[in-house]
Order: C-alpha cells, then sequence, then structure tokens
C-alpha cells in the first residue's frame, strides 16, 4: 500500500562525492573468528554496564556478560563462546583514545549458543499482536540494542515515551554520509527483517504509520523493501519513501522535516513532536531479539577505502579488532596510517587499528592521502558565509566559530550552538579549511564542563551553608543544656535547704500527698519542655526563613517564658521528691537502721549486683572485649561486698536472739562474740574454696597456694569451733 | 486667594498620599540582606578553602560588598576576578599572590586508607563535610562533593591526604580547540588553552 507522501526539504545541506558503490559490489560477508574479542563495557550513550563474569569464566554466545547500570545502559553478551580471557582496561574507539573497562573473550571457536527462544514463546501467546508493549521494550532492553545508526542511544529508553503521544513512526535508512553502505546492504539483504522490526515498532508506540525514508541512490534498497512489504499479504501503514540525496539527510531531526515537515524544538526529542525515529539496523536487531531472541552481538560494517584491495560489508562481531577486519579486506597499510571511523564527514580517526568494533561502528573508512588528503592548514575567515548556507540547524557557523575561539561561550550558548549536529558540513564548504565542527565540539566541551562546575558549586554551597547551620545548632543545644544543668543544680540546692523545715512541718502528710503531687508537677515539666522543643523549632524555621524574621522576637520571648517555666517547675519537683524522701525516713526513724530486714535487703541487693556482674562477665567473655579484666576485677570486689553484707545480717539474726536473751537476764557476750567470729571463718573458707575451685578451673598456677591457704582456713575454723564448744559446755 | 490654598491643600494632600505609599511600599516590599552579596557568592567557586582569609565563599562576599579587594581567590583565579570586575565595574587586578596561586587543574582530596588512624581532625576540617568516618575508624572522602580546598591536608596527624588531580574520564572528557594551521612549527606553538585536554 503505498500512500503519496508530500516531501519537504531542510535549510542547507551539500552533496559530497558518494563514494559508495566501491563496497556495495559483493554481497555481505560473515568475517572470519579473530583470536580474541574486546568488548568495552560502554559502547552506548549513558552509563557503562557493570560486567557480570569474571576472568576465567566460560560464556556461551549471547550470554549476558555485562547488565546495564541505571535506566540509560544497556547490558553486553558475548558474541561467541569461549573464556573470558580478563577483564581489565583496555583502549576503546572513542575520539578521546582513552583506556576503559573492557571484557577480553578468547572464542573456543565452536560458538556455541545458549538456549534462546522468541518473546511469544517465552511468554506462551500464540499470537505474537498480543505482546504488550512493555514486555517487547524490556525484550529490546535485555537484548542490549543501541542505535545502530552511530549515536548508540540505548533503544528500549528511546521507546519509553512517557505520555507523548505517538502517531509517526520513521525508520532512518537514508545513510546519507559517503562511502558507508552498512544500511544499504542490510535493507537489500534483510529487508523483510526491517519490515518486521517495523511492525514490532508500531506495536510498541502504537503510531498510526510509519515511513522508511531511503536516498534515491539506493534503488536497489528501495526494491527489496517494496517486495519485503509486498510480502507482507497483509494490511499495513508501512510505507517506503524515497527522499532526495543530500548530505545530512540522515540527520533524525533533518530526516523528520524531509518527511513529514515537523521540526524538532531546540533541545527537544522527536517524541516531543510525536514522532520516534530509528534506525533500519535498529529495526533488524530488534526483529532479532523479539523472534529469535538474539541479542545484539554483531553488526554491519562497511569497511572501504582506497588502502582495502577487498572493499565491502562485513557481519562481523562485536568485539573484532580493527585490524583483524582491516586484514582481511587486503589493507596495505600508508606512510601516515589512518583509519576512520565512521563516516569522513562526521568520523574520527583511530589512534590505532588494534581497537575493537563497537555496536556503533558502522563503517571503517582506510583511505589513502590521495583519495583524501588531511587537512592543510587553515586559514583566516574570509566572511564568506558559505557555511551559514550549508548549514542545516539553520545556526550561523560563522558566529559561532568567533566565539567559540573567543571562548566566549555564554554568546554562543545563545547563538544555540547545542543545537549544532557536528554533521560538518560547515567546514566541507569553508574555503579557508577552518575545521568548525573541531571548535563547536571544543565549546560545547567547554560550556558542559562549565555547567557541570557551577552545579558543583551550588552543591557545594548548599553543604557549606548546612554545615554551619548545623553547628549552630549544635551550640545553642550545648548552651541550652548547660543551662537546664545550672537550673537543675540551683533548685537541688534550695530544695536542700527548704526540705528540713517542710520534712519537720508534716512529714507524715507530705509522705500521704508526695506522690501524687509529684506526677502532677512532673506532667507540667514534661509539658513544659514539648513546648520547649516546639518552640525552639519554630524559632529556628523563623531564622531560617527571612519572611517569618519579623516573629523571631515573638519565638524568642516566649522561649524565655517556656524556660523559666521549667526551672521553676524543676525545682518544684526537686523539693518535692526531697519532702518525699525526708517523709519515709522520718517514718522509718523509730525502726533500726541495722534491723535484720534492712541489713537482709541490702545483702540481697548486694546479691542482685554480683549476679548482673556475672553475667557481664560472661558476656564480655563470650564477645572476647577487653573489658574482661575489669569485670572480673569488679565481680571480686562486689563478691566481697555480697559476704561483708551477709555477714552483717547473720549477725544481727544471732545478734537479736541474742539480745533477747540478754533481755530476758542470760547474757552469753563471749559465746556470742566467738559465734560471730566462727560465721566469719566460715565465710573465709568458702570464699577460699571458692577462689580455689575458679584457679582450678582456670589451670592457673596459684593452685597450691589457695589450697594451703584454703587448709589453713579450715584449720583456725576447727579451732574456733572447738573453743566454741568448750564455751558452750561451760 | 482661595485657589493659591486649594493649590497648597491640594499639593499638601498629594505629599501625604505619595509619602504613605512611599512608606508602605518600602515596609512591603523590603529587601532583605544585601542582594549584591548573593551576586557576588554566585561568582564565587563555593570552595569554602578560606584562602581569602574570610571563613567561607558567603563571608568573602560580603567583605567585597564592603569594598574588599576581589583579587583574594586563588581557586576562582582570574575567570572569577573578570566576572566580579564586571559586575561591580570596577578593574580587574591580578591574582594577590599572599593568597596562594591558582591551581592548574583541579584536584580532590584523597585519604589512603590504611595509614588513616580514626582521628576525625579532617572530618572537622571539611568546610563541606565531604569526608566519611568515626573517631578511632577509617576515613575516606566522598570525591562526588571534595571542593579540592586542601584544608584537611594541613590538620591530619599522619600526613595521610593528598590532593589527587580529578582524573579524566569519557563522562568529562571533551575535543580540544584546534590550533590555529599557522602555527606548524612545533617552536610556534603556544601553550595550550585553557580547559582543553590531552
Amino acid at each position: 500500500m503505498t500512500h503519496l507522501i508530500q516531501l519537504h526539504e531542510f535549510d542547507g545541506g551539500i552533496h559530497p562525492p558518494e563514494n559508495k558503490h566501491q563496497s556495495t559490489g559483493r554481497a555481505i560477508r560473515t568475517a572470519p573468528l579473530p583470536d580474541e574479542l574486546v568488548l568495552p563495557l560502554h559502547q552506548h550513550i549513558g552509563a557503562p554496564s557493570r560486567p557480570v563474569v569474571s576472568a576465567g569464566d566460560s560464556v556461551l554466545k549471547g550470554q549476558v556478560i555485562a547488565e546495564p547500570h541505571g535506566f540509560v545502559s544497556a547490558p553486553l553478551h558475548a558474541p561467541t563462546s569461549g573464556v573470558v580471557a580478563a577483564i581489565e582496561d583496555r583502549q576503546v574507539p572513542h575520539a578521546s583514545g582513552m583506556s576503559e573497562l573492557c571484557i577480553v573473550i578468547t572464542p573456543d571457536g565452536k560458538d556455541e549458543w545458549q538456549p534462546h527462544q522468541s518473546l511469544c514463546a517465552e511468554l506462551g501467546v500464540d499470537d505474537c499482536d498480543d505482546i504488550s508493549a512493555a514486555d517487547l521494550v524490556r525484550r529490546i532492553r535485555e537484548c542490549g540494542i543501541a542505535g545502530m545508526g552511530g549515536a548508540g542511544f540505548p533503544t528500549s529508553v528511546k521507546l519509553s515515551v512517557g505520555d507523548n503521544r505517538i502517531d509517526t513512526l520513521i525508520l532512518n535508512g537514508a545513510e546519507c554520509e559517503p562511502y558507508i553502505t552498512a544500511d544499504d546492504m542490510l535493507m537489500r539483504e534483510r529487508a523483510r527483517d526491517i519490515v518486521r522490526g517495523a511492525q514490532i515498532l508500531l506495536q510498541i508506540t502504537a503510531a498510526e504509520r510509519c515511513l522508511i525514508g531511503v536516498e534515491d541512490n539506493k534503488p536497489e534498497a528501495i526494491a527489496a523493501l517494496e517486495d519485503a512489504l509486498l510480502a507482507l499479504h497483509e494490511e499495513h501503514h508501512i510505507d517506503v519513501v524515497t527522499i532526495p540525496t543530500k548530505y545530512p539527510s540522515g540527520g533524525e531531526k533533518q530526516l523528520i522535516q524531509i518527511l513529514t515537515g515537523r521540526e524538532v524544538p531546540s533541545g527537544g526529542i522527536p517524541a516531543h513532536i510525536g514522532i520516534v525515529c530509528q534506525n533500519v539496523g535498529t529495526a533488524a536487531a530488534i526483529a532479532d531479539a523479539v523472534d529469535i531472541g538474539r541479542p545484539l552481538i554483531s553488526r554491519i560494517t562497511t569497511v572501504t577505502g582506497d588502502a582495502v584491495s577487498d572493499k565491502g560489508n562485513w557481519d562481523v562481531l562485536l568485539g573484532t579488532p580493527v585490524s583483524h577486519l582491516l586484514a582481511v579486506s587486503g589493507y596495505q597499510p600508508q606512510k601516515r596510517e589512518r583509519v576512520i571511523m565512521g563516516g569522513p564527514m562526521m568520523g574520527f580517526a583511530l589512534p590505532t587499528t588494534a581497537l575493537p568494533v563497537v555496536k556503533t561502528t558502522n563503517c571503517l573508512l582506510a583511505p589513502t592521502e590521495k583519495e583524501l588528503p588531511t587537512n592543510k592548514p587553515s586559514m583566516a575567515c574570509i566572511r564568506c558565509g558559505l557555511c551559514a548556507q550549508a548549514c542545516p540547524a539553520e545556526l550561523l557557523p560563522q558566529q559561532l566559530y568567533w566565539f567559540s575561539k573567543a571562548e566566549e561561550f555564554d554568546k554562543a550558548e545563545q547563538h544555540n550552538i547545542f543545537d549544532c549536529i557536528e554533521c560538518g558540513a560547515c567546514s566541507y564548504v569553508c574555503p579557508s579549511e577552518i575545521p568548525l565542527v573541531q571548535y563547536y565540539r571544543f565549546a560545547k566541551g567547554a560550556i558542559r564542563e562549565e555547567q557541570a562546575a557551577q552545579e558543583k558549586a551550588e552543591q557545594a554551597r548548599e553543604r557549606f551553608e548546612a554545615r554551619i547551620a548545623r553547628q549552630e545548632r549544635e551550640q545553642a543545644e550545648k548552651e541550652a543544656k548547660r543551662k537546664a544543668r545550672a537550673a537543675a543544680a540551683e533548685a537541688a540546692q534550695k530544695a536542700k535547704k527548704a526540705a528540713p523545715a517542710a520534712a519537720t512541718d508534716a512529714p507524715a502528710k507530705t509522705a500521704a500527698t508526695s506522690s501524687p503531687e509529684l506526677e502532677k508537677l512532673q506532667k507540667q515539666l514534661d509539658g513544659a519542655q514539648a513546648a520547649l522543643t516546639k518552640t525552639k523549632e519554630k524559632l529556628e524555621a523563623a531564622k531560617a526563613d527571612p519572611a517569618m524574621a519579623e516573629k523571631v522576637p515573638v519565638f524568642e520571648a516566649a522561649l524565655t517564658k517556656t524556660q523559666d517555666k521549667i526551672k521553676t517547675l524543676a525545682k518544684d519537683i526537686a523539693a518535692a521528691k526531697k519532702a518525699a524522701k525526708a517523709a519515709p525516713a522520718a517514718a522509718d526513724d523509730k525502726g533500726d537502721p541495722n534491723s535484720p530486714e534492712r541489713l537482709k535487703k541490702k545483702w540481697e541487693m548486694a546479691q542482685g549486683r554480683l549476679d548482673t556482674a556475672i553475667k557481664r562477665l560472661e558476656q564480655a567473655e563470650a564477645e572476647g572485649s577487653d573489658k574482661v579484666e575489669a569485670l572480673r576485677d569488679g565481680l571480686e570486689k562486689q563478691k566481697v561486698r555480697v559476704e561483708e553484707a551477709r555477714q552483717a545480717w547473720e549477725a544481727a539474726t544471732i545478734g537479736q536472739p541474742a539480745a533477747n536473751a540478754a533481755a530476758q537476764g542470760t547474757p552469753e557476750p563471749a559465746n556470742d562474740d566467738l559465734k560471730r567470729k566462727i560465721l566469719a571463718q566460715k565465710d573465709r573458707v568458702d570464699k577460699a574454696r571458692e577462689r580455689l575451685s575458679m584457679a582450678q578451673a582456670e589451670g592457673l598456677d596459684t593452685v597450691e597456694a589457695l589450697t594451703t591457704a584454703l587448709s589453713k582456713q579450715q584449720d583456725k575454723l576447727k579451732q574456733l569451733e572447738q573453743q566454741a564448744d568448750a564455751a558452750g559446755e561451760v | 486667594m482661595s485657589s493659591i490654598l486649594i493649590a497648597v491643600i491640594v499639593l499638601a494632600a498629594l505629599a501625604l498620599l505619595f509619602g504613605a505609599l512611599l512608606g508602605f511600599a518600602a515596609v512591603r516590599f523590603k529587601v532583605d540582606g544585601n542582594p549584591i552579596v548573593d551576586q557576588i557568592n554566585d561568582l564565587l567557586p563555593q570552595t569554602q578553602c578560606g584562602q581569602c582569609g574570610y571563613p567561607g565563599c558567603k563571608p568573602y562576599a560580603e567583605a567585597i560588598a564592603d569594598g574588599d579587594k576581589i583579587n583574594k581567590c586563588p581557586p576562582g583565579g582570574e575567570s572569577t576576578i573578570d566576572a566580579l570586575a564586571d559586575l561591580l565595574g570596577v578593574e580587574p587586578e591580578p591574582l594577590d599572590a599572599e593568597h596562594g596561586a591558582e591551581k592548574a587543574v583541579p584536584t580532590v582530596a584523597y585519604i589512603r586508607e590504611d595509614e588513616c588512624i580514626g582521628c576525625t581532625k579532617c572530618i572537622q576540617a571539611c568546610p563541606v563535610d565531604a569526608i566519611l568516618g568515626a573517631a578511632k575508624q577509617m576515613h575516606t572522602v566522598i570525591t562526588d562533593e571534595c571542593t579540592g580546598c586542601d584544608l584537611c591536608v594541613e590538620p591530619c596527624p599522619v600526613d595521610c591526604i593528598d590532593m589527587i588531580p580529578v582524573a579524566t574520564d569519557r563522562s568529562n572528557w571533551y575535543w580540544e580547540a584546534p590550533t590555529a594551521g599557522v602555527e606548524l612549527i612545533a617552536t610556534d606553538r603556544r601553550p595550550a588553552t585553557a580547559g582543553g585536554h590531552a
């Protein structure tokens, strides 16, 4: 079904020699397997992927070897089966010539696939048209597809158009740059896959129509696509549109303008005007990904230029070294070796041929000096204005040149330097041979760097201010705490003075009423403290917000008021507590402070402390903490205290009957004394025994000494007992 | 006579009216603080290094607004001095060497972690809270937040902090400015202009 499409034109553009026929003479050949595949983790725009294999792992063809990191990222797959030789920094094909992390795979030659299946089979649906857009996009992401026209933007991200309604899908088969024929050959040989990819993309974007734009210098490709559309035998809205040959009609914005007449706004993306544009190579890769489950592990690359004898297109595994591809194409190194990745207009010269082919490598151009002379020294700008006529983005290249050269970046920005697509048309027409695009690239980079620095400065300012605010707050808190402590101390002092009077006044009454009163006061204090913190917060907020500045004194006044209240309350509470304490003491005064009950309590309390100390020691020992020694010391002391308390109690209990007996008129002071001594001695024996057993358990060398000590103590005890017996008999 | 009286009354009434209006506007649209301070502060590099002699960029901005010299900021260097001169309408002056020299490349602090004793001195010195750590625990610098102010280097008792140049990677690399073609002879070449990277 062919619709009549009204074509539009974009301003500017040039007609450089096409030089395409050299590489279209032969069908696409599969490049032989190299000895080593080098896969950079950063082959797409966005964040580099993260390796999920390690050196020495065996991988199968199509296996994920790196996972995407973040939304704008893409995974990486093993292009063939083999062993991961290394994950290391290698020089990557980038204009900077930098080294980045790469996964190096040594192929085992078996080319063994990991199991893969179509998305229909995976989801278990009968009709592939039923698959949801989300599932399709997920599959595209999992297969690591990134724009194959040259930019390498992750396709799944490009297809996530958000709320923008898409009406037109455009497949870019213009391939306007001289020398490159990868898309041309792909369209000729795999037109069906491209059409299938178009159908899938229509399903995802829900666009009404699809336009495949192809320049009129590729009649074979157009015919192949038309045939593929005819072979569909079903209703479709896909049209192949022949557009006039002009550089750079393959630019995304330019192609959209040619096909629809719509212009992508400055700083916008095509989705904003209801259009999604994909490269034909990307469409074919999507068809493979959805219908076979084949991830992006190879691509078609043109190898051309007079320095190679066997020009043509290769289906080449990602990671294949450029030198390998050149070698199989019959490359004769020139005096000044120059291999360009990409085309002559937008490509960049490789620093070495040891670099790998990546997802965006559509062409390797190895020209001779005669074919493509190196840049001559640039001359002064003569203000001829040819560049402005050639610019497809309707910019003023001459002005941008002056601004970039003088580093007047703000002016360059005002002249929309970021709308420059770096197509090189201006440099091509420049009679003074000024490397204009390089100036723009420099200016863009410098502006981006400046913006990043600005952003960072802003962040640093915020952090600095936050830090100052925090320090002030901490200072204020410290001050408040100090004041509160001082107030409490003052209150305690006053309460001390007030307490005796209160106690003598009405001890019983205070004792009866103190606790509810205390509770009430405590509640009031809590409330006041809550109010204080709230007021403080408000004050902080008011201080931070200039609009509330007038309220600051109000809040401050409230703050001091609340603080005063707290102070008085604290005083009251202290007084009440003192009174409460004094009351039971007064009530208890009648009793003997050394009564057996009290002593027993003391002993029990000491025993409780001992238990906790033992527990702590055990815990510390279990944890191997360095506190063990200190805890052991503490334990010993506590044991002594417990013993003392017990002795005191026992003495008291024994003393009491004795006292009773004394009251009855039978005093036995000597006997009593002896008994006490015996008890004390018994304790000593017990202690000695305990120590001995501990020493034995720990295997200390003090065992012997302790044994003698124990026997001595036991002897003493026997003596005392004998004495007691003797006294009793008397 | 009455016409003169009317004129006087009318003028007096108008004067009162406009006076009230101006008074109201002065209260209602009062600008807090000095707006020029914020403008100056925006131009300063926010490293908070204190090399100007003030405890941070904002205090220096306030000082400039009060008439201090504009050439005391080594991290900002010439470009900041030019921008400040532009804003304030004064003559740009060369950087005051007393406060230090402009760094050739931006740097970030790096703590050699196995040498760190966990004294927290650098944490207290960092003006932007870019150092993470606790007492007797190893410290480390959050490089994304580090302004390269050097303030942490001095307090370190074991000298385990290095200032290392910010590494260039693909995210911050960009094309060098083309050299003018006529300078093909090596001795004619000028040193690379600012901003270019290898």
